[in-house]
């Protein structure tokens, strides 16, 4: 049983993280029906940023982390003026161009990062490392703890933000109406730009705790975020609720598949099996858990 | 000659057209060896995203699955040409009809989900594709990888090292055979491409890209324009990979990966989506760009100091995506469009409208 609560705690923890990316995707295709491929990687850039200011720079750990989050944030405000604002005036149906936009900025960073600061693996330089509390015979690292702990502050403070604040209403009234919400006189871009800004700083910290111990920044971590994907699948695109749900419903069954592989699913099943989950999740509910189905109108 | 036929000869587009086939086939007698490889791996890439200008540039699909078919084509290439000895005029078909079997079986799954859900799932299915490959030793040579066969028509006509074929004086060598195979298999595919786009088939499904919901008030039969468009595509990935792993004569499961791909989709995005020939220009950027790259004083040749050929030349077509989608999105076709078409319409009178301009990919 010890096993299982380890896995469980351990799982829980990475769902938190994946909740965190899910939430970046979710929040970018709420405002705008852009699915952002590029989240990644920019949370890969993140994760390296934050180990070159700190570990190379001798920037505290904290304030690394805070120069990292202004600059993805101000980066992805800045991509969403300066390219994504411009094809949104010129098509009439731009989200198909819009995501590919995102495929090409995704390939653009992944290189960079891999130009910059090379194929080898660094450190974080987190200042709670490997260190862990004991408790009941399980082990609860103190970056899983952090993980959590974050995570829940983060999401709570996004639903007061979404809940009660001018421009998180304004955000849901654009979800709800595009047309609807710009003949109200809400600055419809600003809030595709704002949507940006939240998931430039979500990807910062979830590349933060996906670099943490046992694993460092590596090339590979634009790859996990991946697995935020069958989160947003099993909640529904557009669903806050549902991605939070959904990430630690995919990080419980990662590790859950990790600790029990039964033989004849073959080596590594864990990695693909948030992704089995998923498809079955569509086969049986196409859009999500909490997802809205879309009224068609000609 | 008929008058009409004079004027379609003259015409810009079929002398380009002509133009570029002299050039690709008198390309080799030019290059150097390794810039003969590179050439290759443009023309059979070229196959494979031609495949993906169906599913994504005609039908609207995006799909980041493609490489799950080229790997399935490749190793179904590898098993019945190497472990069970088939001609390679057997293999190389069978290739793409059981990568277009894959895709006829995963077509349907998808079909319950519209626009980006399909992208996500074919993600989905890249990764298990990927997990399948290599818990599936006996075929694939598990994580280790195995060896791809060399083509093989007959005696004379081997394309193993060392052989050569000669026609009228001029000798073609190994690189030079997977190039000429890989022309005639290109010229056949885009044949087909360009007949396609004019059936009722091609036509349903740029309906599809365009408005869906319009398409299946149409009376056009989503479900089946789409599963046809993937399994049009997945065929042309399994020629395209059978050949892409005969030629590499060797690759590991993990090279079938996100990153080829995206590779594909970036082929059609830069050369132009919706059209026949713009995958081929695609294939030209996005295959052939390390190697000029390489020539570079700033990238590094041998991995110490400066850039590596492959980062520098994915940022490059990186921010060409991006840039293309911004500006053109029509791709190198587009570009080409611009220089080369009269303007139609005189006088003051009505514009084109740039909303609509913009997103006419369809073939003119």
């Amino acid at each position: 049983m010890t096993k299982f609560w380890q896995l469980a705690f351990e799982g829980f923890s990475l769902g938190c993280v994946y909740a965190l990316i899910a939430l970046g995707f979710t929040v970018i295709y709420r405002s705008s029906a852009v699915i952002n491929f590029a989240q990644g990687s920019m949370l890969l850039i993140a994760a390296y940023l934050i180990s070159w200011l700190t570990v190379n720079e001798g920037v505290p750990f904290f304030v690394s982390m805070l120069i990292s989050i202004a600059m993805l944030a101000a980066a992805a405000v800045g991509f969403q003026a300066a390219v994504l604002r411009r094809v949104r005036r010129m098509l009439e149906q731009p989200i198909f161009t819009v995501v590919m936009i995102t495929i090409g900025l995704s390939i653009t960073l992944t290189a960079a990062v891999d130009a910059i600061w090379g194929p080898q693996q660094r450190l974080l330089g987190d200042p709670w490392g490997s260190s862990a509390v004991h408790a009941a015979g399980v082990v609860f690292n103190w970056d899983k703890l952090w993980a959590i702990i974050f995570v829940a502050v983060i999401v709570a403070g996004f639903y007061a933000f979404d809940r009660y604040s001018r421009y998180g209403l304004a955000t849901r009234a654009t979800a709800a109406d595009e047309e609807a919400a710009l003949a109200v006189g809400i600055p419809v871009m600003r809030i595709h730009a704002l949507a940006w800004g939240v998931a430039g700083s979500l990807a910062v910290v979830a590349g933060l705790f996906l670099a943490g111990f046992p694993n460092s920044p590596n090339p590979a971590l634009g790859n996990s975020a991946l697995l935020a994907f069958p989160a947003i699948i099993l909640g529904g695109l557009e669903s806050p609720l549902g991605a939070v749900v959904g990430g630690i419903v995919i990080g419980l069954v990662q590790l859950l598949t990790q600790g029990y592989e039964p033989g004849w699913l073959g080596n590594n099943f864990y990695e693909v099996a948030p992704y089995v989950v998923m498809i079955i999740v569509l086969l049986i509910r196409p859009y999500g858990l909490f997802g809205a189905r879309p009224v068609e109108r000609l | 000659m008929s008058a009409a036929l004079v004027q379609r000869v003259r015409s810009p587009r079929a002398l380009g057209w002509t133009a570029g086939w002299v050039v690709a086939i008198l390309l080799p007698s030019v290059l150097s060896e390794g810039q003969e490889s590179t050439a290759t791996f443009v023309v059979i890439g070229a196959i494979g995203a031609v495949g993906l200008g169906v599913l994504t540039g005609y039908a609207g699909q995006i799909s980041l699955g493609h490489a799950f078919f080229l790997g399935v084509g490749a190793y179904t290439g590898a098993v019945l040409g190497a472990n069970h000895h088939w001609n390679a005029i057997f293999w190389i078909p069978a290739a793409g009809l059981v990568a277009a079997l894959c895709g006829l079986i995963i077509a349907p799954t998808a079909l319950r989900l519209r626009g980006l859900y399909l992208a996500i799932v074919t993600i989905g299915v890249l990764f298990i594709g990927q997990d399948i490959f290599l818990n599936s030793s006996s075929w694939t040579g598990g994580p280790e990888g195995r060896e791809f066969p060399i083509v093989h028509f007959s005696s004379s006509l081997d394309f193993a090292y060392g052989n050569t074929l000669n026609i009228g004086g001029y000798t073609i060598d190994h690189n030079g055979l997977y190039y000429y195979l890989g022309l005639i298999i290109l010229a056949i595919s885009l044949l087909f491409v360009w007949n396609l786009s004019r059936t009722r088939m091609g036509r349903a499904m740029q309906a599809v890209r365009e408005r869906e919901l319009a398409a299946s008030v149409m009376g056009i039969d989503l479900a089946r324009t789409k599963i046809a468009a993937f399994v049009v595509s997945s065929f042309f990935a399994g020629i395209c990979g059978a050949l892409y792993g005969s030629f590499l004569s060797f690759a590991q499961p993990g090279d079938w990966d996100l990153t080829l791909s995206i590779q594909y989709l970036a082929a059609i995005i830069i050369g132009g989506m919706g059209t026949v020939m713009g995958p081929v220009l695609g294939a030209f950027v996005v295959f052939g760009l390390a190697d000029v790259i390489k020539t570079l004083s700033f990238v590094s040749q041998n991995g110490s100091g400066g850039i590596s050929p492959n980062d520098f030349s994915s940022m490059v077509y990186g921010v060409l995506i991006i840039g293309f989608l911004v500006v053109e999105p029509r791709g190198l076709m587009g570009l080409g469009a611009r220089f080369t078409s009269r303007p139609r319409r005189r006088g003051g009178g009505a514009t084109l409208d740039p909303r609509r301009e913009g997103r006419q990919f369809a073939p003119d």
